[in-house]
């Protein structure tokens, strides 16, 4: 199926070096599958690597390995959300605008980013550093409003924390996801993992945010309470050997969801206290 | 009352809770020996006897699906894992996967036994760069320590796992596109029959079973079938995570036996954000008709939630109060749909697309009386008209709203617009930043 030998008569434009390269990649990627087509979409993954999307040469590489049109590669990489049509920027910033994030904030969180940087959805800034989107639901619904940054975890955002944000992408400055590795890769090296390249990061972040422990917080709390070594109910807890449990925070402290107003240094100037039930009736 | 448990998430608050000697100082892998040294078809039985249902969604019992495999012939079959989570307001399997990805893998070693598959597979979609480098880890992890690859343990199976990343495409979730995906296509439902127990991946016998639903098997075969239907309801066995989002005092994971109600999680979660009133939400996802305060106490199992008119889905407890306004939360989740819609069949191509574009002139007040009825008159030709269950689900929020807010539908038309602030109802900020919004402003 593959196969024709490196540099030998390929249609792509990439330099010897690169495409060899590019094969050594896919050899390792269709050997994952019985049937090499299955890994069209890493290989898709994989031309984004190095091209920052998928370009003519990638279409027709991955033609070339499979056997395949660029046509029928074509139909199936303008199906995926994920594949680009166009260089991306170096930071997918993806504001979540489906229901739950849209009502929790992040309609505002989009329209102060699209504002701050100039550019709409699927756009990518002039310096070619941030491709804007707005995103649908990214399973991580109790960390509303939500912002990935390629791919990677921003919880309960702000306007302001958004937008400085992507200031400090621009600048070149390294940031941390929430949850997620110790800093954010590019868009390249991201879709490299994508491809099944591990970049040996796995083991970067925590394991869990606030919101995802807090029905274990409080069965913690009750079994601490209880005094007993489980309930009934409950043998997974009973029988736990847990080396290195952390203890949970307690409500309303650092790392407790219960505090997760954002902190932001512009949130305190921002509007203040509590807002009164009864004001701004919706009626 | 029901009390909240940890199965699935009684490890997620260990350090490097995601390593597999995290694991396995907890008990993990006790299952996948214990497996080994049953018969396939005892560990097929175990599952049906546990009464575990599908936790993607669909509730199918998930013994009885390994069950429909042919008999052996031979030749390949295949066990995939949907990881494709992507209902909006389900938050489960993500985090799951991110915080004790060994819980997935010792399911896949010990499902794929128990059905005959040697090379199994992990679709995990691909918006979530740190769960793929997870799941790839854990599996690496789980090969050097003998627990998956050749001989496992010494018993002679031998397995291997492909963990994949998806590309962005909602409609993969549906588990025949998934497939197709799987094969390098585009990710568009198969017509069913054959069902991929016969006919599934490259047409061979295949499994395809959610995130949740193998990661509860080692329990069930670690402490017995008896246990896990002890929990639960009759028809609704065993414990399932249930993810709160929105407008409550604080969201999260929360794992319970099927049945508890959304009253009971709410007073553990705080109840709605203070000052403020339920007003809607959903029991399992945006494709699940939504509840109102009257269905607080329904109990959140499969038959339960049915009859009430709803389904329970996914578990994804989308929370909404009075600051929101119904007709933006369903015109959103339409949008969604027709941007998700594969395009395949004609009543979800072209009726999701009419929904959004009366939907939206509705939300800005252009809106006329006939309208709700057109609205109505689409979603009936949709429902069960549609190739795959995406177009169904996409009349489900629309149809419920309509049944329980038509007053505030009406309140939209005319020119009137949206009366809600949508300030209002963000997390960082609910007081008002602009006057109301003005009668014929047209809202947000």
């Amino acid at each position: 199926m593959t196969a024709e030998p490196v540099g030998a008569r390929s249609r792509t434009g990439y330099d010897a070096e690169t495409l060899a390269a590019l094969v050594a990649d896919a050899e390792q990627i269709l050997a994952r599958y019985p049937d090499p087509r299955s890994g069209l979409l890493p290989l898709l993954h994989l031309v984004q690597s190095v091209d920052g999307y998928v370009s003519r040469d990638g279409i027709i590489f991955c033609a070339e390995q499979l056997g395949m049109t660029a046509a029928e590669i074509s139909a199936v990489a303008t199906f995926y959300t994920q594949y680009k049509r166009h260089p991306n920027g170096e930071y997918t910033v993806g504001v979540c605008t489906n229901t739950l994030c849209a009502v929790m904030g992040g309609d505002a969180i989009f329209d102060r980013l699209a504002d701050h940087l100039g550019v709409g959805h699927d756009e990518t800034t002039p310096d070619g550093s941030v491709t804007l989107e707005r995103v649908e639901c990214n399973a991580a619904c109790d960390y509303a409003p939500v912002v990935m940054v390629n791919w990677e975890f921003f919880d309960n955002q702000t306007p302001d924390s958004a937008a400085e944000l992507t200031d400090r992408l621009r600048a070149g400055e390294t940031v941390a996801p929430t949850r997620g590795a110790a800093s954010v890769c590019s868009f390249k090296q991201m879709s490299r993992v994508l491809a099944g390249f591990d970049d040996g990061r796995a083991d970067e972040g925590v394991g869990a945010g606030g919101p995802t422990l807090e029905g274990l917080r409080l069965v913690r709390a009750a079994a601490a309470v209880d005094d007993a070594p489980g309930t009934p109910g409950t043998p997974a807890a009973a029988t736990s050997n847990r080396p290195g449990a952390e203890v949970p925070p307690e409500t309303g402290t650092e790392q407790s969801s219960a505090e997760r107003r954002p902190t932001t240094p512009s949130d305190d100037t921002g509007p203040a206290g509590p807002a009164d039930p009864e004001e701004g009736d919706d009626d | 009352m029901t009390e909240l448990m940890a199965a699935l998430t009684d490890t997620w608050d260990a350090e490097n809770s995601w390593k597999l000697s995290t694991y396995e100082a907890a008990g993990g892998y006790e299952g996948l020996r214990r497996a080994l040294r049953t018969d396939p078809a005892d560990l097929v039985q175990m599952v049906k006897d546990s009464g575990l249902r599908g936790r993607g969604g669909a509730g199918f019992p998930t013994g009885m699906k390994w069950g429909f495999l042919p008999e052996p012939d031979g030749g390949p079959r295949y066990l995939v894992v949907n990881a494709d989570e992507s209902e909006p307001g389900t938050c489960k399997d993500i985090p799951l996967m991110m915080a004790s990805p060994q819980h997935l893998v010792e399911g896949v070693a010990i499902t794929s036994f128990a059905i005959g598959c040697h090379h199994a597979f992990i679709y995990v979609r691909g918006e979530v760069l740190h769960v793929y480098r997870r799941l790839l880890a854990a599996v690496r992890e789980a090969y050097a320590a003998g627990h998956l690859g050749r001989d496992i343990h010494g018993s002679g199976y031998d397995l291997e796992v492909t963990v994949h990343a998806g590309a962005g495409a909602y409609i993969c979730g549906e588990e025949t596109a998934l497939l197709d995906s799987l094969e390098g296509r585009r990710g568009q439902p198969r017509l069913k029959p054959p069902f991929p127990a016969v006919a599934g991946l490259y047409a061979r016998p295949t499994v395809v079973n959610n995130v949740e639903s193998i990661a509860s098997v080692p329990g069930i075969v670690t402490h017995g079938a008896d246990w896990f239907s002890s929990l639960g309801t009759e028809k609704s066995s065993g414990h399932g995570l249930f993810s709160l989002s929105g407008h409550v005092t604080r969201p999260g994971q929360y794992e319970a036996p099927l049945g508890i109600t959304l009253r009971e999680l709410l007073d553990q979660a705080g109840g709605v954000r203070a000052g403020h009133q339920l007003k809607f939400w959903t029991p399992g996802g945006s494709s699940t008709p939504i509840f109102t305060d009257e269905h607080l106490d329904v109990p959140l199992d499969y038959e339960s939630v049915g009859a009430a008119g709803s389904m329970l889905g996914t578990r994804a407890l989308q929370i909404f109060d009075e600051t929101t306004c119904v007709v933006r939360a369903v015109s959103r989740w339409t949008d969604f749909y027709a941007h998700e819609s594969c395009g395949k069949c004609t009543p979800c191509r072209e009726g999701t697309y009419w929904l959004k574009q009366v939907l939206h002139r509705i939300e800005a007040g252009d809106g006329e009386e006939t309208d709700l009825d057109l609205l109505l008159d689409l979603c009936d030709n949709i429902l069960g008209r549609a190739f795959c269950a995406l177009g169904d689900g996409a009349t489900s929020p629309i149809t419920s709203s309509v049944q329980y807010f038509r007053a505030e539908y009406e309140a939209h038309l005319g020119g009137r617009g949206c009366p809600f602030d949508p300030a209002r109802s963000t997390l960082f900020d609910d007081t008002p930043q602009a006057p109301p919004a003005l009668a014929g402003a047209g809202g947000h």
